[in-house]
């Protein structure tokens, strides 16, 4: 049995730290990529960063990195997603393990102490020492929390999360097509686009070093195995979901259930090139508002469910 | 416990000696007129710390020293701290930790505990006799007056029936020794007493730096706390329901206690719930759980009368339930302690804990109060007046040190400001004689000294009363320091009661 409070927090942690992880990954690409780049393709590179993480284009990269990072008034930035993720935990302490709760608040120390000393200029650093930290607690939840109820709420909240930030971020690659089209970007963009997903090495293996934009986004979006594809979220999302359907004895085919069923399915058998010939956009769009209405079929079933529907007869 | 009492200066007394150490450690180890617990005469160990102090003389400082660093880092790695107030940083302190235990023999517990039941059972009589018929008040025992006049009296809690009767069933009483060794009870805590995690981490810590100890003694255990309280919540359950949901109530957090509240409901293997994760329908109080409502029996609740229910009492509290006060009447839950149990551990009404004993009971009590001298009598009031300079002054309805008039450290204006306060509203004040707290040795970096202490036992009310053989000895760190709070440097250490 799980106080709702509890798992609404345990499912946050988990989002956020992977948003958090997903961001810093991305600002780390994009400067790297850019700097031995043309202007032009640098500056569409880094309106294309803003666009996939939702921020207003102030003004160009330096305060990109800023905002992405370390401004903790902008909610989506790494420094106030790792403060929500910290909070979350603060609350549900003695539902974790001590080793998961030391790890998330050396995490939360270390990026205060970055934010403090303003180290825009180590972006590499500081994004190692983010993608390090969200990866090691991965491995010590894994490794010391019972994998009942409550983990399962945590693998929910992380694979929703990249699912969704995956499509997000494919879709601003995508978008182009309507004016200079996915053409007008070159190599080193597909390459940055995997990198940002971890996924260049992933890439070579099934497709070898010939990038190219249909293959990218297959990988990314239809692949089984890559562990940043949204298929393979999606897979973990609904197994995550049927167990907890199971613990808490709800009949199964649960709204919850059913539509990451349907999202999981229909990655399963999508088909990549009907996917580009059709709308991209839109298919992409569509699995943005699955992933919110699998999240609202959460909150409805388990977390803010009406007091009336739940009273005992 | 925030009683000052005056510090007795060691080394002016005539009496000072140093104990002849059988070690180095012992150097500096002063005794005077105030009980030691640990020697009866210089270089004479009471018999039942013989196998401490030998143990002692085969330790080396540096390896004290690393004992103690061993047992601090053991606090800190299980996470057994309390929470600073203020400090957003999550900055998390341990309460310091002495590495001596204090020990109490067979006959001194058995006196203790008979003396605890006693008065447990008499508190509960005086509750539920306040909140119905009120005969101890109609035959002119307690005063009406003050006991309608306290600040924790709740109006609500006239007539409604209290499962079992049980009022307190969760007490801590703070004892002190005085000069001639025996206890007496300086206050009771019958509202929300915290510490009890402390007693429990404290023992585990010292079985870890001084395993080879409890081979020459037969300590008493005491880790089956967390099963005590569990089975004294469950005697609670309304119409005894058989498989009871219970839960522990935490304010949430922020309070400082809140390592605690986590580490009871770990204990009993109970949810440990905010206010937020409660809600009252038709008078049945749910939690709310992803499988669903699910009905609770009891509430162990850590969280003060005045925020439980916004309903009754304080309307901006977001700690409470609203609604928990009319499930609670009806009957369907048990809210444990009781609410309105604060009145019995009033100030004044202390006071009178002897006569409500006596009148209850009809027993002599087994273990003394401080003696307290009531301004509302005229010939203990002109006594006050007369020895301003002797006593400490206490406002009824105050705590935390706030309202007092220490005499010994008083001002000749203070001395008259609380002479017209008391002459103004005589009621409102008590007072005591300052008191010489017992000491216990302890390691304080350089040796052994020692430092004055306090002994709070858990006393359990359920089905009956049990009282887990052990108790918190908190420590004035401070040499010379009578104050033996967190705050003010204080500290604890371990409580054996032994088999015998």
């Amino acid at each position: 049995m799980l106080l709702s409070r509890v798992a609404d927090s345990l499912y946050w942690i988990s989002r956020y730290l992977e948003r958090a992880e997903h961001t810093a990954r991305l600002v780390d690409v994009a400067r790297d990529l850019g700097l031995d780049r043309a202007a032009a393709a640098r500056s569409r590179a880094i309106d294309r960063l803003y666009m996939s993480l939702g921020l207003p284009n102030a003004d160009g990269e330096q305060s990109l990195v800023r905002l992405a990072l370390f401004d903790s008034s902008h909610r989506n930035s790494v420094a106030a997603c790792v403060l929500a993720a910290r909070e979350n935990a603060r609350q549900v302490r003695e539902e974790i393990s001590s080793d998961m709760w030391e790890q998330i608040n050396d995490l939360f120390l270390r990026v205060r102490k970055l934010q403090e000393a303003s180290a825009g200029g180590r972006t590499h650093y500081v994004s190692r020492v983010i993608v390090e930290g969200v990866h090691l607690f991965a491995g010590i939840t894994d490794a010391t929390m019972g994998h009942s109820e409550g983990w399962q709420y945590l693998q929910a909240g992380c694979f929703l999360e990249r699912a969704a930030s995956t499509a997000t971020l494919l879709d601003a690659f995508l978008v182009e097509k309507d004016d200079t089209g996915p053409a007008a970007l070159d190599q080193a963009d597909w390459v940055a686009l995997l990198r940002s997903c971890s996924a260049l090495e992933g890439y070579c293996r099934r497709y070898t070093a010939d990038v190219r934009p249909e293959r990218v986004t297959e990988f990314l979006l239809l692949d089984a195995e890559c562990p940043r594809s949204i298929r393979f979220a999606a897979t973990k999302l609904e197994a995550a979901l049927i167990a907890i359907a199971r613990y808490t004895g709800r009949p199964s085919g649960g709204r919850a259930e059913r539509l990451s069923g349907r999202l999981r399915a229909s990655l399963d058998y999508g088909q990549v090139d009907e996917i580009l010939s059709d709308d991209p956009h839109a298919y992409l769009a569509n699995v943005s508002r699955q992933c919110a209405q699998i999240h609202s079929a959460v909150y409805q079933s388990y977390i803010s469910y009406s007091i009336d529907t739940a009273l005992p007869a | 416990m925030s009683s000052p009492l005056r510090p007795v200066a060691a080394s002016l007394d005539p009496l000072t000696r140093t104990a002849d150490s059988p070690a180095s450690l012992f150097g500096h180890y002063e005794l005077d007129r105030v009980f030691d617990e640990m020697f009866d005469a210089p270089a004479h160990a009471r018999p039942h710390y013989q196998a401490l102090v030998d143990e002692l003389a085969a330790v080396s400082l540096d390896e004290m020293r690393r004992r103690q660093i061993e047992a601090d880092r053991a606090f800190l790695t299980q996470g057994i701290t309390f929470t600073v107030y203020g400090d957003a940083q999550g900055t998390e302190r341990i309460f310091p930790f002495d590495l001596l235990p204090r020990i109490v023999t067979a006959r001194e517990w058995d006196t203790l505990e008979r003396g605890l039941a006693q008065r447990l059972i008499a508190i509960n009589l005086f509750l539920k006799d306040i909140y119905n018929d009120g005969r101890i008040l109609a035959e002119g025992v307690v005063p009406r007056e003050l006991v309608f006049s306290c600040r924790h009296y709740r109006r609500e809690m006239r007539g409604v029936r209290v499962h079992r009767d049980v009022y307190v069933s969760v007490a801590g009483t703070d004892l002190v020794r005085l000069e001639d060794g025996r206890f007496v009870v300086l206050e009771d805590n019958l509202r929300v007493p915290s510490g009890v995690s402390y007693m429990l981490a404290n023992r585990a810590v010292t079985k870890r730096v001084f395993p080879g100890l409890f081979n020459k003694y037969n300590v008493r255990p005491i880790a089956h706390y967390g099963q005590a309280l569990l089975a004294t919540l469950r005697a609670l359950a309304p119409q005894d329901r058989s498989d009871p949901t219970i839960v522990v109530l935490t304010p949430g957090v922020g309070n400082s206690a809140y390592f605690e509240h986590a580490f009871l409901a770990r204990e009993m293997g109970i949810s440990l719930v905010e206010g937020r994760d409660l809600l009252v329908h038709d008078t049945i109080v749910y939690m709310r759980t992803t499988s669903g409502l699910r009905r609770v029996d009891v509430i162990y609740r850590r969280v003060d009368d005045d925020f439980l229910d916004p309903l009754a009492f304080r309307s901006e509290s977001h700690l409470g339930v609203a609604g928990l006060l009319n499930a609670y009447r009806a009957g369907n839950v048990s809210v444990v302690n009781a609410i309105g149990t604060g009145v019995a551990d009033d100030k004044a009404v202390y006071a009178y804990l002897p006569a409500i004993i006596r009148f209850y009971l009809s027993e002599e009590p087994i273990l003394s109060n401080v003696d307290t001298y009531l301004c509302g009598n005229a010939s203990d009031r002109q006594y006050v007046l007369d020895h301003l300079d002797s006593l400490v002054v206490k406002a009824v309805g105050e705590s935390g040190g706030y309202g007092m008039l220490v005499g010994p450290h008083s001002t000749a204006a203070q001395r008259d400001e609380f002479r017209n306060l008391i002459l103004a509203e005589p009621r409102n004040f008590i007072a005591q004689p300052t008191l010489a707290l017992s000491r216990a040795a302890c390691f304080v970096g350089s040796g052994v000294e020692p430092r004055h202490v306090d002994l709070r036992p858990y006393v359990l009310y359920g089905e009956k009363v049990t009282t887990v053989p052990g108790g918190l000895t908190r420590v004035a760190l401070r040499k010379g320091s009578l104050v033996v709070n967190s705050s003010q440097g204080g500290g604890s250490k371990d409580t054996w009661v032994l088999l015998e």
